[in-house]
């Protein structure tokens, strides 16, 4: 009886102490998020951090720690090349996609009266295929034998197939650009419908017509959605690897593509972490600069 | 027509079926302050909307000084609107929200900067220019909406409930400074309100509207005093409404049978047997211990501060009779349950035909 109470006494307090402490519930509802995350990427990533101090000997690893592996990674031309291309490919699909987006979910947010919700169904159907037989049909399309050279060429407009279309960076962008468009169009949506009508409404009454409108206004007050857009698509594709490998050539290679050959083919998991590790690295950089000269642009618009 | 400084000839607006305004029609002179007022939903601020260009009449034409605006984009039309929900653009500061419109102008540098300081200093916030608009109160975002119109310098200003989403004190404050600066500045404002009391308070002439129609143009106290029919009576401040029948004509004067309010002469040319709608305002009622024309006795009693607001009810009439009585030293007020007798002046007696 007496250990019953206790136990009854001990339970009560801990829910006395979860009522109260507001740290104590908003760590319970992380927590199911939290383990996962720490045993799937914490832990791997640390492990990765630490793989990429070491050097491999034979099919061995020796444990001394040294920035070797850092000073071929970023050193090497071939890799500093890539990495470059990584970047350059990824900022050209952040751009395009976003170019691309910013009208159609400009027309959803302003042009559509009602069933938004159906347009906005609608913007996903990309995502309804799997990815890669998404890029199968882009090689359809592209190919030697694709859809846009046939057709081209029954129309008689060019006499042999286009060779600029696949297996080199252009591809990359195109089907990469396909894949994310709806990342991009959401968040600028979002902020774009959020934008109080009658805001735009004084931009007119102030004098604006509808471009200096939209420049004024429209455009800074729709500049979160924008970055965040940005920054969701360039984080992601500058790290692909399945674009490139599948449509890329050798022209189109990523950085993504050698981290893999090294983990796989060539057995340099050290070599392989430690480019995995500068390419997060340049990726966080180029983001900040990013957000960073938009949030200052945005200031600078009156 | 040249006192006709803005024109609205036979406006209407429909929506679908629905008609937001119907046929209206109206002429305001140059500097007048001419509120637009009634409930909500009966096209106030439609026709608002219609002058700023926000909206296209589905019939009818508006002018500026004999000009006609009526398919000019709101950025080509000499009006500017402060917006009900003040519409201050969140990503600018103060300074830049006033000098919003006049960037366009290719001002001097100085001279913009002196016209926005002038504006700030007319809404008396010097100083804040650098104050970011989520950094200001309500009254304040209202001041430098207006602010960032005024400095415009606009023919026609234009106000949609500018007043509405201030507490009651700041609105008060706020209505007195509104109408100095709009007899300092000479600008013509149309200004809509649901608040009859503001309307009342501010405004040259109102227009009274219901339905999408216009009910009736008049200078305030006209709207009081003689309402041109029910509706405007009614939605005017408080009223009790008699039904009376025409008993006998002297000339001008006819007596009235008003049921249970008794009988009364009063200047009307209307035929014996005739039946009109008559109405008393409750202030122009006064209650007493003894002698009056009804006897009646106290159903609730509110006290108001400055004056109480009795319904008193009286034999022969279901609605109560509402009295509103200053309460003066000598009046000590009467407490519900009370027998009280009520009198009023035949010539406090409005007649309605509608």
């Amino acid at each position: 009886m007496r250990v019953k109470v206790a136990m009854g006494g001990v339970t009560a307090r801990l829910a006395r102490f979860y009522r109260r402490s507001e740290g104590a519930r908003g760590l319970a509802l992380l927590s199911p998020t939290m383990i996962i995350m720490v045993a799937a990427l914490a832990a791997p990533l640390a492990l990765l951090t630490l793989y990429s101090f070491w050097t491999q000997a034979g099919y061995g690893v020796d444990t001394t720690l040294t920035l070797a592996q850092y000073a071929d990674s970023l050193g090497r031309p071939t890799y500093r090349a890539l990495f470059y291309r990584s970047i350059e490919i990824s900022a050209a699909v952040t751009l395009i996609t976003v170019l691309l987006a910013y009208p159609m979910a400009y027309f959803v947010a302003f042009g559509v009266e009602k069933s938004k919700f159906i347009w906005l169904i609608l913007l996903t159907i990309p995502f309804w295929t799997s990815y890669l037989l998404r890029i199968f049909a882009w090689k359809l399309i592209l190919g030697y034998n694709g859809v846009i050279n046939s057709g081209l060429m029954s129309l008689g407009l060019i006499h042999a197939p286009l060779e600029f279309l696949l297996y080199n960076p252009f591809a990359v962008v195109v089907a990469l650009a396909h894949a994310w468009a709806p990342f991009a169009i959401l968040p600028i949506y979002v902020s774009l419908e959020k934008i109080d009508r009658s805001l735009l409404e004084a931009a007119s009454d102030l004098g604006d017509g509808p471009v200096r409108r939209f420049l004024r206004v429209t455009l800074p007050l729709s500049l979160p959605g924008v970055i965040g857009a940005a920054v969701l698509i360039f984080v992601p594709t500058t790290g692909d690897y399945v674009t490139p490998a599948l449509v890329g050539g050798s022209g189109g290679v990523m950085i993504a593509n050698v981290i893999e050959e090294q983990f796989d083919k060539v057995g340099n998991w050290p070599l392989g972490a430690a480019l995995a590790i500068a390419s997060m690295a340049a990726v966080g950089i180029a983001t900040l600069l990013f957000t960073g000269a938009m949030r200052a642009a945005a200031r600078r618009i009156h | 027509m040249s006192e006709d400084f803005l024109r609205i000839a036979h406006v209407s607006k429909r929506f679908g079926g629905v008609t937001a305004v119907d046929d209206a029609d109206l002429a305001i002179a140059r500097g007048e302050f001419f509120s637009l007022l009634g409930p909500s939903g009966c096209g106030k601020t439609t026709l608002l909307r219609m002058i700023a260009g926000f909206e296209y009449p589905s019939a009818g034409d508006i002018f500026v000084e004999g000009a006609r605006i009526t398919d000019l984009p709101p950025n080509q039309r000499p009006s500017n609107m402060v917006f009900q929900s003040y519409a201050i653009f969140p990503h600018l500061n103060v300074f830049d929200n006033i000098a919003y419109g006049l960037r366009k102008a290719k001002l001097k540098r100085a001279e913009l900067r002196k016209r926005v300081e002038d504006a700030l200093a007319m809404i008396k916030l010097d100083g804040f220019g650098a104050r970011r608009a989520d950094q200001l109160s309500g009254g304040q975002r209202q001041r430098v909406a207006l602010a960032r119109a005024l400095v415009q310098r606009p023919k026609v200003l234009l106000l949609d409930e500018p007043l509405g989403a201030l507490d009651k004190r700041l609105r008060e404050a706020m209505q007195i400074e509104l109408r100095q600066l709009q007899k300092s500045v000479g600008i013509t404002f149309v200004f809509v309100t649901h608040d009859q009391e503001e309307a009342l308070a501010l405004s040259d002439r109102v227009a009274v509207m219901s339905g999408g129609r216009i009910l009736q143009i008049a200078s305030p106290r006209e709207l009081y005093e003689a309402p041109n029919c029910r509706e405007v009576a009614d939605f005017i401040g408080e009223i009790n409404f008699f039904d009376g029948v025409v008993r006998a004509r002297d000339g001008e004067r006819a007596t009235l049978d008003a049921g249970a309010a008794g009988t009364m002469t009063v200047a009307a040319p209307d035929a014996a047997g005739t039946k009109l709608l008559l109405a008393l305002r409750p202030e122009k009622i006064s209650l007493s211990a003894a002698g009056g024309r009804v006897a009646g006795t106290v159903a609730a009693a509110a006290y108001l501060g400055e004056r109480s607001h009795y319904n008193i009810r009286i034999a022969g009439r279901d609605a109560p009779v509402s009295v509103a009585a200053q309460n003066t030293a000598a009046q000590a007020g009467h407490k519900v349950g009370e027998a009280v007798h009520l009198d009023w002046s035949d010539d406090a007696v409005l007649i309605l035909r509608s």
